[in-house]
């Protein structure tokens, strides 16, 4: 199956540089205040947005993205509006991806949702508490409803996991820099290189991924350096208090770094 | 002594990867499969080596004080229709509850592992209590997550861990209960998985969590099977037990899965009634879902989002619930029932009175259920029931519930 995402990093392959990939939850702080700031990163120079969806009980993020969540719970936020987030970003020629917590997915009918979210105009999932392992239903789903399967990979996966995630995903393997929660960190930790290079010999041509606590263009580069893609989430929570200009002037200073060579260290 | 023993024919569930029929697996962060691997693998060793258990029965029987008794209660049995109950006294092992048999023996695998540090979520605190004790017994580092909520009803227990040296961290996310305090526990864990064992406190979460802890528990049913067939010579008509994340109820289930003249009947939290919203009947009001690792019943909206819960019970204050008793509800072996607040405030009251044993809110709940349960068996039927704690722990809550310091 050719990815959905093939074609982005095709072109940032070509450009000689790393693709960027912002989350903001949908419904944060309102539904269309959500739809205007993923719109605002994509005009600031993000490749692609992971929509977020808002969940009750997100295990893998810190205090930023959790208190996010809760505020777009707390004002409403359904699934169905998630899709129409979705829908929007499409509809104005953004790439978008969701990123969910399985249990919604699984309420709402694994195949339901991969098909209104391919209505919608999305190209994929990422699912951070779902290993191909549990996820024969959503593997079918994907296929049938041609959308990417995004697993995560762990410093502390084994190369047997490397592998079996690997063969699993499509679109990209999104790689967790470091062990923890989500949250702005100050040091890219020296561990994610490590793991992309592990990650590279079990998945030949996969592009790769790098997230969990990229906040500024210095470090977008040096994530740049050794990876496909960087994932920033936290920051742009963050930047989004101070709205759509905050949202895309942190877009521009990230574009700017992945389009840098790493500085080298001293 | 019974100790951990090998389990045979009701292990056809669950399979290699933890699924007890559709339920359990592992809903997890690829981050913490290595450990909960390594940790698959250090338990089934352990359970086949002689060293290890006789390690952990030696434990149980001379720190724990193990085996418990079962204990006849005629003047509480006047109130159930004739039926005769026997109750499975937990709440005399020390620390006060059931929880001590399972902490005992992941305390030991986190030894065998090499960690140094234990971390551990808490409800009724009778689990982080239990958690300390184990950790100061083996000279390891122990945190206690613990909703503020709980913190709050439960703060004789939080008392009692500080005094053990643990520190107890009370969460201010959510409902601020048992679910966030499981939740706050699962993000330390992923942080620092190489150093820290997750001692999970009841039969939830991923594989291999829901096995082991029932093994570790199955001590509980495996000695009252035999206390009653020495004491009556026959096998009780029923069994009952509180459910909260159902360690408790199928550590004394289990040995009797076997035996299909045993009702197996769990009580769970009905709150201020199961058709007010307020309540934490999971088995008998929820759907499939997955929470904290692992697929089973459920509280949650038609969206996919955890719904908070209600119970007096801090130990039942929680919308999730082991998977093996989701695949006991739909195959039928077992039956789940909701009891509010105040039938089990009343049992815990008529036990006090009646009998001179004061039971944990949790505990209460299994005894009003089989106040009911025992009317519908009839005159001459034997119910076992499995007493889970004591309950020095609620006496602030029984205090404010029957206005106790009042002058009247
Ligand atoms: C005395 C007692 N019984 C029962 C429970 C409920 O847990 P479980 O359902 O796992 O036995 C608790 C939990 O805190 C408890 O302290």
């Amino acid at each position: 199956m050719t990815a959905r995402l093939g074609p982005l990093f095709e072109a940032c392959g070509a450009q000689h540089r790393a693709a960027l990939i912002g989350y903001l939850p949908a419904g944060y702080p309102t539904v269309d205040g959500s739809r205007a700031l993923l719109q605002a990163m994509l005009d600031g120079g993000c490749d692609l947005v992971e929509v977020g969806v808002p969940y009750s009980d997100p295990v893998l993020d810190g205090p930023t993205i959790q208190a996010a969540a809760e505020a777009a719970l707390r004002g409403g936020v359904r699934l169905r509006d998630v899709l129409s987030v979705v829908e929007s970003i499409a509809a104005a020629g953004g790439r978008a991806v969701v990123m969910t917590y399985w249990n919604p997915v699984h309420r709402y009918g694994v195949d339901a949702f991969a098909r209104d979210l391919a209505a919608a105009g999305g190209l994929g999932v990422i699912t951070p508490d779902l290993i191909p392992d549990e996820a024969q239903d959503w593997l079918i789903a994907a296929q049938k409803h041609d959308l990417d399967r995004i697993f995560l990979v762990a410093p502390s996966s084994t190369d047997q996991r490397l592998a079996s995630t690997a063969a699993a995903t499509c679109g990209f393997l999104y790689a967790s820099s470091l062990m923890g929660v989500t949250g702005a960190r100050d040091v890219v930790s020296s561990t994610a290189a490590e793991l992309v290079g592990r990650a590279r010999e079990y998945a030949p041509g996969l592009p790769i991924g790098v997230g969990l606590g990229v906040r500024n263009s210095a470090q977008a580069a040096e994530v740049a350096s050794f990876a496909d893609a960087v994932i920033v989430g936290s920051a742009f929570v963050t930047a989004a208090g101070a709205g759509t200009s905050g949202v895309r002037a942190l877009a521009a200073d990230l574009a700017t770094g992945v389009r840098r060579p790493a500085p080298q260290p001293a | 002594m019974v100790g951990i023993q090998p389990v045979e024919s009701s292990t056809a569930v669950p399979d290699a990867r933890g699924h007890f029929g559709r339920y359990g697996g592992r809903f997890v962060p690829e981050a913490l499969i290595k450990a909960l691997d390594q940790l698959t693998e250090v338990y089934t060793e352990a359970r086949s080596d002689p060293e290890f258990t006789a390690r952990l029965n030696g434990l149980l029987a001379d720190y724990t004080g193990r085996p418990s008794p079962i204990t006849e209660v005629p003047r509480l049995s006047e109130h159930a229709g004739g039926a005769l109950i026997v109750l499975k006294r937990e709440d005399l092992n020390h620390t006060g509850s059931h929880k001590i048999n399972n902490v005992l023996g992941q305390a030991l695998l986190t030894q065998r592992m090499g960690k140094p540090r234990v971390i551990a979520e808490t409800g009724a605190g009778q689990h982080g209590v239990a958690t300390a004790t184990a950790c100061a017994l083996l000279g390891l580092q122990c945190v206690v997550y613990m909703g503020e909520v709980d913190t709050e009803r439960q703060a004789l227990n939080v008392a009692r861990m500080r005094l053990l040296g643990a520190e107890v961290i009370p969460v201010k996310t959510g409902s601020r209960t048992l679910k966030d305090a499981i939740n706050e526990a699962l993000r330390d864990w992923v942080t620092n998985v190489d150093t820290t064992h997750y001692l999970l406190g009841t039969v939830a979460g991923p594989h291999p969590f829901p096995v082991m802890v029932r093994d570790f528990h199955r001590v509980i049913g495996l000695e009252a099977r035999a206390q009653m067939l020495a004491r009556y010579g026959r096998l009780p008509d029923a069994v009952a037990a509180c459910v909260g994340g159902g360690s408790n109820a199928i550590g004394i289930f289990h040995p009797f899965i076997d035996d299909p003249s045993v009702r197996l009947v769990g009580f769970e939290a009905a709150g201020d009634g199961v058709d007010t919203g307020r309540h934490a009947a999971t088995l008998f009001a929820g759907e499939p879902g997955m929470l904290h690792g692992a697929l089973s019943y459920l509280l949650q909206d038609s969206d996919g989002q955890t719904i908070e819960t209600h119970s007096i019970s801090a130990g039942l204050d929680y919308p999730g619930v082991g998977p093996e008793h989701s695949w006991l509800k739909d195959t039928g072996r077992a039956e789940y029932r909701p009891i509010t607040d105040a039938q089990a405030m009343d049992a815990f009251q008529l036990l006090s009175r009646t009998e001179g044993i004061i039971p944990a809110i949790e505990s209460a709940h299994a005894v009003a259920g089989a106040l009911t349960l025992g009317a519908e068996l009839g005159p001459g039927a034997l119910l076992l029931v499995n007493l889970s704690g004591r309950g020095d722990k609620d006496v602030d809550t029984a205090v404010k519930w029957f206005d106790l310091l009042e002058d009247k």
